[in-house]
């Protein structure tokens, strides 16, 4: 029997549609400006904060929606951006350094639907409004310092074996120790030493000296280092989010030193970067007890020793080698200790509490200092008119007396005051930085532009439509009747499938994709109704002409289909933002249109003339 | 309803085929003249710099706007209006090493609310000249792979001749279109390279269309003449292509009157892409499948028939 569809198909086709008007449906209620209250330091919070965060914003007559605690987060909806704002300042204020309150667009669909995982879509930032950064790790710091460090490793090492050594220096220019010992003997002693220590390392023989040798990093060591860089930045950039308080950032990873961080809401771009921006590092080193402070002031200074200037002014003599570096801090709290004197303690991970423990065995009683590094921009340029790299800002931050072996955990005590301890600890967290981070990108949107689009791209999604569906009743009278409920499934379906992929995010071209799939998708109904047509003028009949001109037309609209779905799979891999969002919506509506207009239309066409004896087609 | 009532007719499309080819190729030529005297107007995405656009409660004053700028210390930007009199535009090439780039769009921002202290803040764009050479560099490769992607996929589907036919349609397109914007000196930036590459997907489903058809006559009709079969398959899809063609022109034209400033270039690539779209399937592709000699022998050989019925699970 022509054109007579099997029961499954019809459910098919109509579990599809339920399905993907149910997915659909929270797009429908849109979102609340809210603030997201939570602890910072894995604390809940709690009624009596959501208490208070509600007895601050009554006292300063901020009207709000709703509020509640749910999962250890209080989460409060208010009815404009401009509560919305105005309450994140006074919240800021009024609660403790505990917890953290966050802007968010709060999806307001109802309960049920969440609990089936229904959630609107995501806004791109074009559209919700916020902040996109892309920031580049320099890792040209990045293995300097690693190259530092393994001169400063060297000396100790051949010292430690009783290797005596000539110089140990860094070429020029290069990425290369030069290591020179005093005779053949000791060269290749010190070679195959350093070389069992240090496997990751590649070792040449100076051509020109029978008692020196080259050491540079191998392939596998820098492309560690390269990795561990932009993992920390990473780390720390989200870490540094925090401050910002945002409820839904993107941090991710792009290419081998970038990472893009997305901030929707956000609107004071100048504190974001203040707070992103911030590049440096930290250094404990040993205190030089013998040195002459005066002395070193007129550039006198013991070999192996460098003079670093304290916050206050005083001038401090330090042993070269670095005990640890920063990236080994994994946190730094500020407090009092037991008769409440402010402190800071501090824990490293357990590479680094192995350092801090072999260095404070021989060391107590002797004074360790904290100095904190910071990148500026250098202000000048190469020949070539490149930047040049930032210049190296060092200042002591602390110094503090070793008062036992340390290990994993210890603290700094002595501290002048609470504020101090406080600020001492933010820099420790924030100095951790391996290589300084620089923003080199940055895509802002003000939320009234980001509203103007959404209401730009709905109304040339609906006028789109519109004229679509009146040119299809008008030319195909009851097939276009037929096809125009097809593009109707079609644009749920891709709001659907919109909703429910957990990284597709709406943006401004996005909505231009469904537009023009809106113009694309009835080609594969024009495709088929062209065909009924002809056949019909070739003298079958109606249930014929629909069988074949459905059958002839489907490897046409196949082949041309996979052509546009190969452009957008580019797209997409090559895009970023706004143009992946394009392309997310391009490759949906293309699948989505080739369900909608061939199984939909042909079970709604089945459905009125299968079986049937029909004279006339309306087509 | 049909747009073009034939009765059976057959339209002599190949017959204006040599000056539709001497069209094509003057067109090409003038895009390549502009290309190599205007280049193209790249936008700031690949030559790095800032803009920032700005909100006034009432239309300011340009001269002002401009002088508060250059008070806080900048040289080489440009003020226009963007949409409204009461929205501004103001774009800073690239600056210097030394200045830090990241803040020039807040010193903006704080330069301006001297004229209006409320002054809102629309958006700023920022890109540093080694992202801008990557996105050139990027852009670049997509298009060319995807060039090189569908090609293949053609000349897997159809015979090579058709494929080389559907490629030159394709570049045909892109070319004309960069043209345009080189000549009336159009921003190029990202979201008209997603444009471009939507315009070649769209051009590539009108000639896949065609040369199905162009294929399967060769098998079914029993006409020996090529350009004869390619005409009557020109007609035959005729109607489908130009319906297609105005369902697509319509929501571009929706997209392009209310789909905002921001998509302005966006909608415009689209627009010319389709027109040129349609013609490019028409003519240029199998125009070159002529050229390259196509000929029924080549097609009936094969058992294509096998093919389309491999494909066809659903009803």
């Amino acid at each position: 029997m022509l054109n007579k569809f099997p029961l499954w198909k019809y459910l098919l086709v109509l579990v599809v549609l339920v399905v993907g008007i149910l997915y659909a449906s929270p797009n429908l209620y849109g979102r609340d400006p809210a603030i997201q209250v939570s602890g910072t330091k894995g604390t809940d919070a709690d009624l009596s904060v959501l208490d208070k965060v509600n007895a601050t914003l009554k006292e300063h007559n901020v009207t709000v929606k709703s509020s509640k605690l749910e999962d250890g987060q209080i989460l409060v909806r208010f009815k404009n951006v401009e509560d919305q704002l105005k309450a994140q300042d006074l919240l800021r204020d009024s609660l403790s350094e505990d917890y953290i309150s966050a802007i968010n667009m709060a999806p307001a669909q109802p309960e049920w639907l969440k609990s089936l995982g229904g959630n609107p879509m995501k806004l791109g930032l074009d559209l919700s409004g916020g902040v996109h950064f892309t920031m580049e790790i320099d890792m040209a710091t990045a293995v300097d310092t690693q190259l530092e460090q393994m001169e400063q490793d060297f000396k100790s090492d051949l010292r430690e074996e009783k290797l005596r050594y000539r110089t140990i220096r860094r070429v020029a220019n290069s990425e290369r120790l030069r290591v020179e010992m005093r005779n053949e003997e000791d060269k290749s002693a010190a070679e195959r030493f350093l070389s069992t220590r240090y496997p990751l390392n590649v070792y040449v023989d100076d051509s020109s000296s029978d008692n020196a040798f080259y050491v540079s990093m191998s392939e596998q060591k820098l492309k560690e280092i390269r990795d561990y860089a932009i993992k920390q930045n990473e780390t720390i950039i989200r870490n540094r989010i925090n401050q910002i308080g945002v409820a839904e950032p993107n941090v991710q990873r792009q290419g081998a030193e970038r990472i893009i961080v997305q901030l929707p809401g956000v609107q004071d771009t100048a504190r974001a970067k203040e707070i992103l921006g911030a590049t440096a590092t930290l250094e404990f080193r040993e205190v030089d007890e013998n040195a002459d402070a005066s002395a070193a002031l007129q550039g006198r200074l013991p070999p192996g020793t460098e003079m670093i200037m304290a916050r206050e002014g005083y001038p401090v003599v330090l042993k070269q080698r670095i005990i640890l570096e920063g990236s080994h801090i994994t946190g730094a709290q500020s407090g009092t200790d037991e008769y409440q004197r402010p402190q800071v303690s501090i824990t490293l991970d357990s590479k680094g509490g192995a350092k801090m423990n072999a260095f404070t065995k021989r060391a107590i009683g002797k004074r360790m200092a904290t100095v904190f590094i910071e990148y500026k921009p250098s202000g000048k340029t190469d020949e070539n008119g490149k930047a040049l790299p930032p210049i190296k800002v060092e200042e002591v931050i602390n110094v503090a007396t070793i008062q036992a072996r340390l290990d994993r955990s210890f603290r700094i005590t002595g501290i002048d005051n609470p504020a101090e301890a406080h600020n001492l600890s933010l820099l420790l967290r924030a100095g951790a930085l391996v290589a300084p981070i620089q923003i080199v990108e940055e895509r802002t949107v003000g939320p009234s532009l980001g509203q103007e689009n959404i209401e730009a791209g709905m109304t040339a999604v609906v006028l789109g439509f519109v004229f679509v569906l009146v040119f299809m009743l008008v030319y195909y009278k009851g097939f276009g009747m037929v096809a125009n409920l097809a593009l109707g499934a079609n644009l749920v379906l891709i709001v659907g499938v919109m909703s429910l992929i957990p990284g597709a995010a709406l943006t401004l071209p996005g909505i231009a994709g469904i537009v023009l799939t809106v113009g694309m998708a009835v080609d594969a109904n024009v495709l088929i109704f062209e065909r009924i047509r002809e056949e019909l003028a070739d003298g079958r009949s109606p249930q014929q002409a629909v069988h074949f001109g459905y059958d002839s037309a489907f490897s046409t609209i196949f082949d041309a289909n996979i052509t546009t779905l190969i452009a957008a799979v580019i797209l997409f891999a090559v895009g970023t933002g706004p143009i992946a969002g394009f392309a997310v919506t391009l490759a949906i509506g293309i699948i989505t249109s080739m369900f909608t207009a061939i199984v939909g239309t042909r079970a709604v066409i089945n459905l009125f003339i299968g079986g049937k004896r029909i004279e006339k087609l309306s087509i | 309803m049909q747009i073009l009532k034939l009765g059976g007719k057959t339209l002599g499309f190949m017959k204006l085929r040599k000056f539709a080819m001497t069209v094509s190729t003057l067109l090409i030529l003038a895009s390549f003249v502009s290309f190599f005297t205007k280049g193209l107007n790249f936008g700031l995405d690949f030559t790095g710099g800032t803009a920032v656009e700005v909100g006034f409660t009432e239309a300011p004053d340009l001269k002002q706007v401009r002088d508060a700028i250059t008070e806080s210390g900048f040289e080489d930007f440009s003020v226009q209006l963007f949409g409204s009199s009461k929205e501004i535009l103001v774009r800073l090439a690239p600056q210097g090493a030394g200045v830090k780039a990241e803040v020039i769009g807040n010193q903006i921002i704080t330069a301006l609310q001297k004229i209006e202290p409320t002054v809102e803040m629309r958006r700023i764009e920022f890109v540093g000249p080694s992202v801008g050479e990557d996105l050139k560099e990027q852009g670049g490769l997509a298009m060319l792979t995807a060039l090189i992607c569908i090609l293949i996929y053609v000349a897997f589907r159809f015979e090579w001749r058709f494929a080389v036919g559907a490629v030159s349609a394709l570049l045909h397109d892109v070319i004309i279109t960069l043209g345009l914007f080189s000549v009336l000196g159009l921003e190029f930036d990202l979201t008209i390279l997603a444009a471009i590459l939507a315009v070649i997907g769209y051009s590539l489903n009108d000639t896949i269309v065609v040369s199905d058809r162009i294929r399967e006559n060769f098998r079914k009709v029993r006409v020996d003449d090529t350009i004869e079969i390619i005409d009557i398959s020109l007609t035959q899809t005729l109607n489908r292509t130009l319906v297609t063609s105005i369902t697509t022109i319509l929501v571009l034209i929706a997209l392009f009157v209310w789909g905002g400033q921001t998509i302005h270039g966006f909608a415009t690539a689209l627009l010319f892409g389709v027109f040129i779209g349609t013609y490019s399937s028409v003519y240029v592709a199998s125009a070159v499948a002529i050229a390259m000699g196509v000929s029924k022998e080549d097609l009936i050989p094969e058992v294509i028939e096998k093919e389309g019925a491999d494909l066809d699970p659903m009803p």
